[in-house]
């Protein structure tokens, strides 16, 4: 089946699918510094993925309750995909005083 | 209880003794430095205790935070007085906070269950409330170092997050 023929078909329908992604997917960075999410409000869409980088030599979380929580070990990241909108309000489980913001939209 | 009274408000005053009018009173850098990592390290060893001793999960998660938080901000200090090349000088009010933690230790060493988990977590109230108090209105002030300044200052928001926990943890328990 590795005729030209059908490279060029499935190369097109490689293409095809690449296109019809959301083109503007990006990755957001977040900075968790000093126990401070930075910064503490962000606007997305679904597709986007959220990065923490944790400056702190603490453990620290980004949890929304009922939700995701992804671990943030010390002086490393971690990230989260967006899949579906809303507005979620997060915080560290370790330490609920740091709280972030997040508008997922459509 | 006099006795653990005694050593727990010699311990505040010597805290607060610097605090006075003579410039000469205030602790240097390197004392500073031992009295943060003192201090932390007798929360450290508190929360082992309790750890080993509590079967309460709001207690327990409280004591492993104790010790996960701790332990990370010891070692900054540590990294930081080596980076600074400052050895830590042992002096009276480390010496006051170890002998009343000594005293405490004992104290809840005779204590289980629920008598335990009220005296451990109301002691850990007081005694991030006792420290806070020294890092703002003496340790912070007194320190030189900008480094050691802004440890510190890390340290205070994240212990006055502590000390809202325990007081969080106490009224669960009450």
């Amino acid at each position: 089946m590795s005729t030209p023929v059908y490279q060029a078909a499935l190369a097109t329908l490689l293409l095809g699918a690449a296109a019809a992604a959301p083109a503007e997917a990006k990755t957001i960075r977040v900075t968790v510094d000093r126990l401070v999410y930075t910064p503490a409000d962000i606007e997305a869409k679904v597709g986007d993925v959220i990065e923490w980088v944790n400056k702190d030599p603490l453990v620290h979380t980004a949890t929304i309750k009922g939700g995701a929580d992804v671990e943030l070990p010390a002086e490393q990241s971690g990230r989260l995909l967006l899949q579906e909108a809303g507005s979620f309000d997060y915080i560290c489980r370790y330490h609920p005083n740091m709280k972030g913001h997040i508008n997922v939209r459509p | 209880m006099t006795i653990r009274m005694t050593a727990a408000a010699a311990a505040t005053a010597l805290l607060f003794a610097a605090h006075g009018a003579l410039a000469a009173d205030k602790p240097t850098d390197p004392q500073i430095a031992h009295i943060a990592y003192t201090a932390g390290l007798l929360d450290i060893e508190a929360a082992k205790q309790a750890i080993a001793t509590s079967k309460n999960k709001a207690v327990v998660e409280f004591a492993e935070g104790m010790v996960r938080d701790h332990e990370a901000v010891n070692k900054q200090a540590l990294d930081l007085a080596k980076k600074l090349n400052v050895t830590p000088e042992d002096n009276d009010t480390s010496k006051a906070l170890s002998q009343a933690a000594e005293e405490k230790r004992q104290e809840l060493a005779k204590l289980s269950g629920a008598a335990f988990d009220k005296a451990y977590v109301e002691n850990e109230v007081a005694y991030h409330r006792q420290v806070n108090g020294a890092l703002e209105t003496l340790l912070i002030p007194s320190a030189q170092n900008g480094e050691l300044k802004s440890l510190l200052e890390t340290g205070l928001k994240l212990f006055r997050g502590h000390q809202q926990h325990a007081e969080h943890v106490a009224t669960e328990l009450k």
